[in-house]
Formats: structure tokens, C-alpha cells, sequence
């Protein structure tokens, strides 16, 4: 009796999984109402090339790109090192935030050109 | 044409390598192959549909959601494993012995493989999504011909699938026994590996600024190289995790582990009042 109980109480456990998505609007309304007071440096791509292709930022505070691709197709802003991944549409503009980071240099690339789209953050 | 083969193929074998894992967990059960295909032709549909719509995606939630939609498509993936490996331990035994009689009933064990399905599905919509808009990008910017594209693309497919093949293979050499631990184990770390995933977009996102900055750094091998993606899709490495992402990586192994032994508990025991 009891240890069906307790596999039912489980069950209802393991069923609640799907609240995910609910945890993640959560989240969403306790948002970022940051994205104005950080430092910005406004970034462009056009045929497949960054513009500045070398970004100085502060070291050890937050800060974002905006990134405009002025390309008709879509690219993705990609980098292990800053831990962004983000596809921006062609002609749209999207934030990439920054991590406060330590002194150094962090590559990125457009993962779809990645022979002309390349770049680097660096943090000084 | 190399840069297309290059990335379809890294795309292709993130995805393949967890179905090659679906398929060998769920080995000898009936109609698998009908739930994984569910799951692969659902993710290409939306991997069409995502990339249809990138632009659209990311300008929701104030220009986060993309971020946001990765984040809780990695998480439906990370619950569906979870549930899938509590369901095999709480079931897996009398599974395995259904088995091995002919034509097993696994009517019971519909549910993970829906689960699984969906697992699947999620994988090929989030690699498939990539593969799209580069092959569209490449295609509109008219850079290369278009049979060397085709090529490319068709090559990389071939050598994903290639790839994940031989790793489902080795799996099935394990016996039925110990492929349940095995795949119960890979299945682990594969949720634990896309749970600070998940993490990183939220984080890129902005909403979780807590415990972002990198704990270590592993120079010896690049989240970039081929071995670093593949250690990455089935365990989640990562050369430099936050501090976020290493907490969640344990806490997802652990949360597994301790409701696998939960359910397992019980059953053991009805078990032996069932045989006395």
C-alpha cells in the first residue's frame, strides 16, 4: 500500500516536467530592465565582414553589442569564448550581451562565413 | 562546398549521436523505429518552420527570444530523458523480460517513447534550424554553384549519419543486460550535458546574472574542435563553464540518480512479494 503511494506520488512528480516553460516566462517578468544602462558598442555586418571587427570593452562589467547585419541573409553571431550563440536574420538587428569579462582577447565569428566573418572582443 | 560539408556535417552529428543513443536505449522494442522517425520528421518540419521565422523568434520577449526558445527547447529535451530513464527503472526489468518472448507487448511503454520522439525531434529542429538558414544564406549570396552546395550538403549528411552510425552499432554490441545501464548512464549525462545549455542561453538572455563568470579554463581541447563538440553533445563538455552551468550540470545528474533509485525501490520490492 504505502510503497504504492509512494511511486504514485512520483508519478505526479516526474508529470510535472512540462512546467518548464511556465519557470522560464517566470523568469522572463523578473527581466532585464538593465539593457539600457550598459555600456553599448554598436556593431555592423555587411558582405559577411564585422565592422568593427575589434570591439574594446571595460573589463569586469556587463556590457552588450548591437549587431546589424545589413546583409540580406542571415548570420550567426558566434563565439565559445564570449558563450554566445545567436542567429540574427538578414537586415535585422539584435543584442548580444557581454558577460563582465577579465582582461583578454575573445574571438567571434559569423558561423556562416566563417572565412570573412571574424572578429574579437577585447577587455581591457 | 567544404563550408558546407563542414557544418552540416558538425550539425548532423550533434543530432544523430542522440538518436543513435534513442534508438540503442530503446532497442527491441516494437515500432521504435516508427516513434524515432516521428521525432526526426517532426524536428525537420520545424526546423524549416524555425528558420522561416528566425527573425520573427528573436525579436520576441524584448529581443531575447531566441535565447529564451533554445533555453526551453533544451529543457523539454533534458525532462523527456529524465522521464524516460525514471520510467526504464521503475519498468525496465519487466521490459527486459517481455523482451525476450517474440512479439514483446510494449503497448505500457508507449509513453517514453513518446518522450523520445520528442527528444529526437528537438534535436533535429535545433541542428536542423542552423543547417537551414546557412544553406538559404549560402544559396541567396550566390557565393558557390550549387551543385558544389548540394554536394557539400550531402557529403556532410552522410558523414554525421556515418559517424552517428557506428557509435548506435557499438552500442548494440553491448549485451541487453548491461545496454539498460549503459543507455540509463548516456542518457544521464546526455540531460546533464544539455541542462547548462540551456543555462548559457538564459544567461545570454540576461535573465540570470548570477554565477556567469568562467570557473576554469581547458586549454587542452576546444569547444570547437571535432573531439570537443563530440565530447560536448554526449556529456556536455565545455572548456569554459560557468559557475551556473557546472551547478546545474550536477544538480541534473543528481535529481536523476536519486528519482531513478526512488521508483526503483518500491518496484524492487513488489517484485519479491510478487515471486514469495
Amino acid at each position: 500500500m504505502t510503497t504504492h503511494e509512494r511511486s504514485v506520488s512520483i508519478w505526479k512528480f516526474v508529470r510535472m516536467r512540462p512546467l518548464f516553460p511556465a519557470l522560464l516566462v517566470t523568469l522572463s517578468l523578473s527581466g532585464p530592465a538593465l539593457a539600457q544602462d550598459l555600456a553599448n558598442t554598436d556593431v555592423t555586418i555587411k558582405d559577411h565582414r564585422f565592422s568593427p571587427s575589434e570591439i574594446h570593452v571595460p573589463a569586469g562589467k556587463p556590457t552588450m553589442l548591437t549587431v546589424k547585419n545589413e546583409d540580406s541573409t542571415a548570420e550567426e553571431f558566434d563565439s565559445s569564448a564570449l558563450k554566445v550563440e545567436k542567429v540574427i536574420a538578414g537586415g535585422k538587428t539584435a543584442t548580444v550581451r557581454l558577460r563582465p569579462l577579465e582582461a583578454g582577447r575573445y574571438p567571434f565569428m559569423g558561423e556562416y562565413h566563417a572565412t570573412t566573418a571574424q572578429g574579437v572582443v577585447i577587455s581591457e | 562546398m567544404l563550408a558546407t560539408l563542414v557544418i552540416v556535417f558538425r550539425e548532423v552529428i550533434e543530432a544523430g549521436l542522440i538518436v543513435g543513443i534513442v534508438l540503442a536505449a530503446i532497442k527491441g522494442v516494437t515500432r521504435r523505429g516508427l516513434w524515432v522517425c516521428y521525432g526526426v520528421v517532426g524536428g525537420v518540419a520545424g526546423a524549416c518552420f524555425v528558420a522561416a521565422f528566425a527573425g520573427r523568434i528573436a525579436s520576441l520577449f524584448e529581443g531575447s527570444g531566441e535565447e529564451l526558445f533554445n533555453a526551453s527547447i533544451l529543457l523539454l529535451a533534458v525532462g523527456m530523458l529524465t522521464w524516460h530513464n525514471v520510467w526504464m527503472a521503475s519498468h525496465g526489468r519487466v521490459l527486459a523480460q517481455e523482451m525476450r518472448q517474440v512479439g514483446a507487448d510494449v503497448a505500457a511503454g508507449e509513453r517514453p517513447l513518446g518522450a523520445l520522439s520528442i527528444v529526437c525531434g528537438v534535436a533535429v529542429l535545433r541542428e536542423g534550424s542552423e543547417i537551414v538558414l546557412f544553406l538559404y544564406g549560402i544559396a541567396a549570396s550566390g557565393g558557390t554553384s550549387e551543385p558544389g552546395m548540394m554536394a557539400g550538403g550531402a557529403l556532410g549528411v552522410l558523414a554525421g549519419a556515418g559517424v552517428s552510425a557506428l557509435m548506435y552499432l557499438g552500442l548494440l554490441t553491448i549485451p541487453t543486460r548491461q545496454l539498460f545501464s549503459v543507455t540509463s548512464a548516456l542518457i544521464t549525462l546526455l540531460a546533464a550535458g544539455l541542462a547548462p545549455q540551456a543555462v548559457a542561453f538564459i544567461q545570454q538572455s540576461g535573465h540570470l546574472e548570477v554565477l556567469t563568470s568562467i570557473v576554469w579554463n581547458t586549454w587542452l581541447l576546444s569547444d570547437d574542435s571535432v573531439i570537443g563538440r563530440l565530447v560536448h553533445t554526449l556529456i556536455g563538455y565545455t572548456a569554459q563553464p560557468s559557475g551556473a552551468q557546472i551547478l546545474i550540470y550536477f544538480v541534473t545528474i543528481a535529481v536523476i540518480v536519486v528519482l531513478m533509485r526512488l521508483v526503483r525501490l518500491p518496484r524492487a520490492s513488489e517484485g519479491k512479494a510478487a515471486a514469495s
